[in-house]
């Protein structure tokens, strides 16, 4: 598990660096550098489907990334020299409520069972029953479209609702 | 335990930047980082220590595998994100059009 | 990314990019199909083959300019694509509570395990989701990078 622990020393020094870089276009790679290290920890989990559509999106969001930034201004203008004075009360409430809501997450993780051993009550009738009611040899598969339908039916509205509202904002309106 | 901290705080960095940054592609980049580490946090409930990928072939015969639901939830999750930074960005490519900076002090400055 | 500003700048990217894009598109659209087809036996399904799907006609924009693909694939096309696969979906959901118990019944026979066609109606499912997820962030892609050849007034 040693693997693990560093490759979350580099997803936060990635994420560190994706929201302080002054050129944009490295702020694209960094995002992306993240969602790399977020893959390769879902194979380290043992869940390879969920590995394959986070490489395929995360190529995607840098692809989406880079095209809106080509459209618009490369370089980050808002970042100047010394302490800017009108960002210090937000960053001061930001530290008050970071603190407080680390402290309410600790009591509530403390509840969950440990890394490693999860209840599995649920899971193990699916486990032993799921290939002979679905035919399915993929269990994740046999989970989102035969157990759990209605989640993959809310997911395709979702879907299909973003990409009506893109196409909705983009279109040239005339004369504004 | 620290993985679990870990994931809070990719959350706390994406809070920060949605909450203090004056650059409306640092926002976005922002809410890509929320997702990523809500996702990483399910992934992570649902890991058994020396247990298979929940996938059933010819050789596994012993059936230990991991909690297949919290991957179910997670795999919807991962593709509604995506939809999610692209209307966001869209939003953005409409605002530069119209005020020709990026920079939310100044946006709110012309409106006057 | 080539967005045109007159009509003597050259499209697209150098011809390395050009010929080799001509030989790879087709595998990679191939290879989405076939991660859509085997989603109940190996890890994918239809969201991860979906996205490559989008992926190799996006690669085919990238390379050509967006002039000359959208006159050959254009935002219609892949609107009315979008449509369909969620009707599908939508059509296959209900045949559960037309015919039968409830909805999403898994009403078609299932085969031996292991083999490509089992498991009722996983897999028309799965290529109602493949095209949907494909098509559907194909026309994202356009409006976000294209608007200019996909909007008439």
């Amino acid at each position: 598990m040693i693997e693990l622990y560093l490759l979350i020393i580099a997803m936060l020094a990635a994420a560190i660096v994706a929201i302080e870089i002054k050129d944009l276009l490295a702020a694209a790679v960094a995002v992306g550098l993240v969602g790399f290290t977020v893959a390769i920890m879902f194979i380290l989990v043992s869940a390879p489907d969920l590995a394959i559509v986070q490489i395929v999106v995360e190529v995607l969001t840098v692809v989406f990334f880079a095209a809106v930034i080509l459209r618009t201004t490369h370089i980050d203008t808002t970042i100047g020299k010394g302490i800017d004075k009108e960002i210090v009360f937000p960053q001061v409430c930001f530290f008050i409520f970071g603190i407080s809501f680390l402290i309410f997450a600790l009591y509530a993780l403390k509840d969950l069972p440990p890394f490693g051993s999860p209840i599995m009550k649920v899971a193990n009738t699916y486990i032993k029953e799921g290939l002979e009611k679905t035919g399915a040899a993929n269990l994740v598969a046999a989970v989102i479209l035969d157990y759990r339908g209605y989640d993959t039916l809310g997911e395709a509205t979702v879907l299909f609702t973003s990409v009506l509202g893109v196409l909705a904002i983009l279109r040239k309106i005339g004369r504004k | 335990m620290i993985l679990f901290i870990a994931c809070i705080g990719l959350f706390l960095i994406g809070i920060y930047a949605v909450a203090t940054k004056r650059n409306l592609i640092k926002i976005a980049i922002g809410f890509c980082m929320m997702e990523y580490a809500v996702n990483l946090l399910f992934a992570f409930i649902g890991f058994k220590k020396n247990a298979l990928a929940p996938i059933i072939t010819s050789q596994t015969l012993e059936r230990n595998f991991v909690d297949p639901i919290p991957q179910a939830l997670v795999l919807t999750s991962i593709v509604i994100g995506l939809g999610t930074t692209a209307l966001i960005l869209s939003l953005i490519v409409r605002i530069y059009e119209k005020y020709k900076t990026l920079d939310i002090k100044e946006i709110r400055k012309l409106r006057g | 990314m080539n967005m045109t500003q007159g009509q003597e700048k050259p499209r697209g990217m150098t011809i390395i990019v050009k010929n080799i894009t001509r030989l790879i598109a087709g595998f990679i659209f191939l290879y989405g199909v076939y991660i859509v087809f085997h989603g109940h036996l190996t890890p994918g399904g239809g969201f991860a083959g979906g996205v490559v799907i989008a992926g190799s006609f996006i690669l085919l924009i990238l390379a050509f300019g967006s002039q000359e693909i959208t006159e050959k694939v254009s935002y219609s096309f892949s609107s009315l694509f979008e449509s369909l696969g969620g009707i599908f979906f939508l059509i296959i959901a209900l045949l559960g509570a037309i015919a039968g118990f409830y909805f999403f019944w898994n009403l078609l026979p299932k085969g031996t395990p292991l083999r490509l066609i089992s498991s009722g109606i996983i897999l028309p499912a799965n290529i109602a989701i493949g095209i949907k997820v494909g098509a559907g962030l194909f026309a994202i892609f356009l409006a976000l990078a294209a608007t200019k050849y996909i909007m008439e007034e």
